[in-house]
């Protein structure tokens, strides 16, 4: 972070007005941030930790105990199987965050990429790089994603590709307008002059300056890649079983709702919800804290 | 909403009677017992009202049994876990009056109902019946390969001798020719409306009666929404058997399951067609909902393993699959105890009953004496294969048999195959190392069941099983009748091979289930498709 | 004028390699579908040779650059082919489910405008305050949760429980009749008709999916409102406004608000195609005979002509609703250029 504001040149530091105390200031500001990281260090924490903790063995079965309801042995109840609920959820944590993390991660390296280099070139380099993200765009992104991983098999990297190939357009445009506004500036020009390379003064002295904006689209899209795996599921192409998964998991316990069994899904459906809810808020928060006018 | 929907519903049936069905009115006395309407819900999709057109669904298939006649039926007897069935033993007329069929089996004479008549008023003639039967034949895919399991295989085998007379000549004589005559496909067509909307493209009006049915049968199409719902409608003209009691039959199409449950548990729809086991076993213990769980003839639920696969070739290796298999959790977890077990059954067999349950059941002892038996003593990794489209059962199935796997050494990793794919890996690629599968006959007997399942290349042999017994054994057997001296002894050998080797692990006979509220007179049939006209109002 | 009208068909020309980009990709992608339709499609009891006979009726034993010009070929006579599952043409299929999904997203659309306006706008009033939190927790809250689960929460609860929703079954209950066709809205249709007894039906029918939709739709409204309207409230004609000693209801109605609308209109025309999209689930679990549940039907079985179709469709009216928004921008703000 201390980074990029060192290489915005047109913020005038104040004293005592660094970085951190600012964030700081936002967050004493905005009750609901400092909510969302509390509990972005929770399913962090879930996410190390989880599978360490968890009283049960998430994939053992035991068809004598199943469909019980919660209950101090099971506190989110049991499956069809009899396997318990809580512990699923809790390990799920780490696949869905992976999920997300590194479809996101994809999204944004090959994005920035090809922002950057449509951006800092243009010409026809950019002409086809914008018809072709146009296509991306104009197909329906959820069906995109599902053709993706019917054709590719439905394992987990092809759900992360899917969600990554989705993605990337945002990232390209973001990064590419960010480029092209910077790409004749003063200190660009400077760089230059002083006998970097083109790749240098994209990649040290132009790029960093797209990335505040960057952030807040990363943390939106982690809570909208979560969705997205849970969809997929939903229609049949989530992650292979038995692996707990929550989009699998919500999916499955829909059918059980109406039987009275609310448990299987509301439980996993409230812990998807609360994850993407966090990222949403992150999101939000993020931008808060990049953005200038906040500063006054 | 009372008077609107009241207003409403009268438009559309134009009847007074069916307002007995409105949830509103459910408490009105059932005084119309013929008339009135029936909501179904179902959770296929129908996507023609042809049968004989290329790419037709299995659920389109309820046309042809509703809305047109076959020249024979099956008869009806009680089901086994409520309700009424088919009796596969009894052939009853539909359009034709009576038949005979010549000493040698070789020649079969049908004399057509004289009263019979299509919805267009137009009587039933033999060159209908010949113009369909030469559809069938002729249409290439499923029809063409239905009718040649009983032997009908070219048009020169039918002739219209006159207007009431049709008769069809054999290569040879089979046992499962006549049966044939009664499923869905052999229908009878109005020859004339087809032929005036055909053209030289399609000769057989593919297009026109994929849209338009043009039959005899007991309800005619009165809507088709594609995708939504399908109306009959009674025609009073039916000759084919007892007038149905409903005038009006809506069969409604609703994907999720839980929306299906909901309605018919409210009771605002009176039947729900093919529910799931859990369902069927929750509706089952509520008032007011009846449900009939038939187990289904012929057809058993399998645990296939690939004799291409190496391990599998390992007589020690299949053996121990089947004590390891946990029977009990998996007839429980899976079918909700719908269906009959298919364990644990005498070692010897003195009889020819099937599906029979084999001679297995859950010891892990034995598995794991036969695992180290086998050459793989230290066990090895395989795919189990299941399809997404019948995820309903086969993924708590493979969920349970991949731990009871794991405890005789055999890793397996779960591979969910969507609809499309599944068909051409499983079937026609035959290239899951070991997969779950539900082949169901629809003729009822053994030997056809095994002319499929267990000999080399055909379709449902999914294992590449190969035996040369049993190769012989189905050929010699398949067209003798049941009371042939060598059937039964036939049979039973079948049995014993089919044990001993295993390329089928039977877990489960499954159970098509059907929930009904304030509706009777459900009839199974072997289509496991629904047939709308037995049905009534309930009698209480 | 002249080079308005210029500009405006270059935008034109720029949408046409993106359309022969999505025919190529949607083409592409249909054939990596695992599976061979023919073998699902020649039923149950099929063997090798009535399979290669489909497989032939399809096309299917072409090369695939061969399959590809015929499919072009016939795209240009306007035939998008006909869908193996429901046995009609393409174009038939997707005419006869477009409106629903049209019909759903927008009345979605109004509804979902209709509550993330005023609370934007709310929000934008009292910046920092409990009211801007709050605001923000609930729209947030309504886009974090995955459509087909609130849609069949809605349902248990709504319809089952409480028994206030009428059955979920599609577009009209069956005791209705379908409205006359004209534009295949049953609301607008049933209102021509003068059948009101219908229209309510059909708005009963809706309430539920369209619930589902609005609540996942009204996180960017809202939003997009709140910015807007702080950015204009902080702008210096505010300012002279309320200095020249206008009412706040007048300054934040008459001014701020007008000035905050483009903003909206054109998230909503992103938010549009994007719902449209991604009704696919809701439409599956309220039986709704859209072209989202179509798709989904379509390409588990790989139908590869009506998966093409669907994809074509969608892009067409995703590049169509793009141009309209550019163009309109243009005409109406003039510092927008369009390239």
């Amino acid at each position: 972070m201390a980074d990029m504001t060192a290489s915005t040149p047109d913020t005038t530091r104040r004293k005592g007005d660094t970085t951190l105390g600012h964030i700081v200031y936002v967050l004493r500001d905005n009750p609901v941030t400092m909510l969302a990281f509390a509990m972005l260090a929770f399913f962090l924490g879930c996410a190390f930790f989880g599978p360490a903790l968890v009283p049960y063995d998430p994939l053992a079965t035991n068809a004598a105990r199943a469909l019980e309801a919660p209950s101090w042995d099971h506190w989110f109840g049991t499956d069809n199987l009899g396997r318990d609920v809580f512990s699923r959820v809790i390990v799920a944590t780490r696949l869905d965050l992976t999920i997300s993390v590194a479809a996101v991660a994809l999204s944004f390296v090959i994005g920035s990429i090809l922002g950057s280099i449509a951006g800092y070139w243009g010409g026809w380099l950019d002409a086809v790089l914008n018809r072709c993200l146009d296509t991306i765009m104009a197909f329906p992104l959820f069906v995109l994603a599902m053709g993706v991983v019917a054709a590719l098999g439905n394992t987990v990297e092809n759900i992360i590709y899917a969600t990554a190939i989705i993605n990337i357009p945002f990232y390209a445009r973001l990064v590419r307008a960010e480029v092209n506004i910077r790409r004749h500036s003063g200190f660009a020009q400077a760089a230059k002059l002083a006998g970097n390379s083109d790749l240098r003064v994209l990649a040290v002295h132009i790029f960093p300056n797209s990335l505040p904006p960057m952030m807040v689209q990363v943390s939106l899209n982690l809570g909208w890649a979560i969705l997205n795996a849970a969809g997929l599921s939903f229609i049949g192409l989530g992650v292979a079983p038995p692996t707990p998964e929550w989009g699998i998991m919500v999916a499955e316990g829909a059918n059980f709702i109406v039987s009275g069994e609310w448990w299987l899904a509301v439980f996993p459906g409230l812990w998807l919800m609360l994850a993407v809810f966090t990222f949403n808020l992150l999101g939000d928060g993020l931008r808060d804290i990049v953005d200038p006018r906040k500063r006054t | 909403m009372t008077d609107t929907s009241r207003r409403n519903f009268l438009k559309l049936t134009g009847t007074t009677m069916g307002a007995a069905m409105l949830p509103f009115l459910k408490a009105m006395p059932a005084h119309a017992q013929t008339g009135g309407t029936i909501v179904v819900v179902s959770g296929q999709t129908i996507n023609s009202l042809d049968l004989h057109r290329t790419g037709t669904n299995r659920a389109s298939y309820q046309v042809a049994v509703n809305c047109y006649d076959r020249l024979v039926s099956f008869g009806t007897k009680d089901a086994p876990g409520g309700g009424l069935s088919y009796d596969y033993d009894t052939i009853v007329p539909e359009l034709a009056e009576s038949w005979t069929i010549s000493d040698d089996g070789l020649t079969m004479t049908f004399k057509i109902k004289s009263d019979a008549t299509f919805w267009d008023g137009r009587k039933v003639t033999a060159a209908d019946v010949k113009w369909s039967f030469d559809r069938a034949v002729s249409a290439g895919g499923f029809p063409t390969v239905q009718m040649k399991a009983g032997g009908l295989e070219r048009p020169d085998q039918f002739a219209a001798a006159d207007e009431e007379t049709f008769v069809i000549t054999l290569d040879r004589p089979s046992k499962l020719t006549l049966p044939d005559l009664a499923v869905p496909v052999p229908f009878i067509i109005n020859s004339e409306v087809a032929m005036a909307n055909a053209t030289d493209d399609d000769p057989w009006a593919m297009e026109y009666l994929h849209m338009t049915p043009a039959g005899s049968g007991a309800f005619k199409v009165a809507r088709w929404d594609q995708g939504q719902q399908l109306v009959y409608e009674r025609n009073d003209a039916w000759v084919g058997g007892p007038l149905p009691s409903f005038e009006r039959v809506i069969v409604r199409e609703v994907p999720s399951p839980a929306t299906r449950r909901a309605l018919i548990e409210r009771g605002d729809v009176q039947m729900s067609f093919n529910i799931p086991n859990k369902d069927a076993a929750e509706l089952d213990a509520m008032d007011g909902v009846d449900v009939y769980s038939t187990p289904i003839e012929n057809c058993i639920h399998c645990l296939c393993p690939n004799f291409n696969f190496e391990p599998f070739q390992d007589a020690n290796v299949r053996k121990a699959l089947a004590y390891a298999i946990p029977y009990e959790a998996i007839f429980q977890t899976a079918a909700y105890g719908r269906g009959a077990p298919m364990w644990g059954g005498e070692a010897e067999i003195t009889d020819t009953a099937w599906p029979r349950k084999s001679p297995y059941m859950t010891d892990l002892a034995k598995a794991k004496e036969h695992m180290a038996a086998s050459g793989f003593a230290s066990g090895f990794e395989v795919p189990l294969s299941i399809s997404l489209g019948l995820a309903d059962w086969m993924e708590p199935t493979a969920l349970l048999l991949q731990e009871a796997f794991g405890e005789i050494g055999i890793n397996t990793q779960i591979e969910k195959i969507p609809g499309a794919n599944w068909r051409t890996a499983a079937l026609v690629e035959k290239r899951l190392p070991l997969h779950l599968e539900n082949f169901g006959g629809w003729l009822n007997t053994p030997d056809y069941y095994f002319f499929w399942a267990y000999k080399n290349g055909h379709l449902f042999n999914s294992s590449n099983y190969l035996n040369e017994e049993i190769e012989t054994l189905v050929d010699s057997t398949l067209h003798i009748p049941m009371d042939d001296p060598a059937y039964a002894p036939n049979i039973k050998r079948m049995f014993e091979i089919a044990f001993e080797d295993l390329p089928r692990i039977p877990l489960w006979q499954p159970a098509l289930n059907v929930a009904m509220n304030d509706a009777a007179g459900y009839e199974f049939w072997f289509h496991r498709q629904l047939d709308v006209r037995p049905l009534t109002t309930a009698t209480s | 004028m002249a080079a308005r009208s210029k500009m405006i068909l270059g935008r034109v020309a720029q949408a046409i390699p993106v359309v022969m980009g999505v025919v190529v990709i949607s083409f592409l992608l249909t054939r990596a579908l695992p599976g061979d339709p023919a073998a699902y499609f020649a039923g149950p009891a099929a063997d090798e040779a009535s399979i290669a006979e489909i497989r032939e009726t399809l096309g299917l034993d072409k090369p695939l650059v061969q399959q590809f010009f015929y499919y072009v070929g016939d795209l240009i006579r306007g035939d998008l082919g006909t869908s193996l599952t429901t046995g009609q043409t393409v174009l038939t299929d997707l005419g006869a489910r477009l409106p629903a999904s049209l019909e759903l997203t927008l009345a979605a659309l109004l509804l979902s405008c209709a509550i993330a306006i005023p609370l934007g706008v709310l929000a934008a009033t009292r910046p920092g305050t409990w009211v801007d939190h709050l605001c923000r927790v609930l729209v947030t809250a309504g886009v974090s949760m995955p459509t087909f689960f609130t849609g069949i929460l809605l349902i248990y609860i709504f319809y089952y429980l409480a028994g206030l929703a009428p059955s979920p079954l599609g577009r009209l209950d069956f005791i209705y009749l379908s409205p006359p066709h004209v534009t295949g809205f049953y609301l607008i249709d049933a209102a021509l008709a003068g059948d009101w007894e219908t229209w309510l039906g059909a708005l009963k029918q809706l309430v539920l999916p369209a619930t589902t939709l609005a609540l996942f739709t009204l996180a960017p409204i809202a939003r997009m409102t709140r910015a807007a309207m702080l950015s204009a409230l902080s702008s210096d004609f505010i300012r002279t406004a309320r200095a020249a000693g206008l009412s706040d209801g007048k300054v934040l109605f008459g001014y701020a608000f007008r000035n905050a609308l483009l903003p909206v209109v054109t998230t909503l025309g992103m938010v549009f195609s994007f719902t449209l999209g991604a009704n696919v689930l809701v439409e599956k679990v309220f039986a709704w005979p859209g072209i989202g549940s179509y798709a989904v039907e379509a390409l588990v079985v790989s139908d590869y002509a009506a998966v093409q179709g669907f994809v074509l469709a969608m892009a067409l009216l995703f590049v169509a609703l793009n141009l309209v928004i550019d163009i309109a921008y243009a005409l109406i703000d003039p510092r927008i250029g369009l390239n």
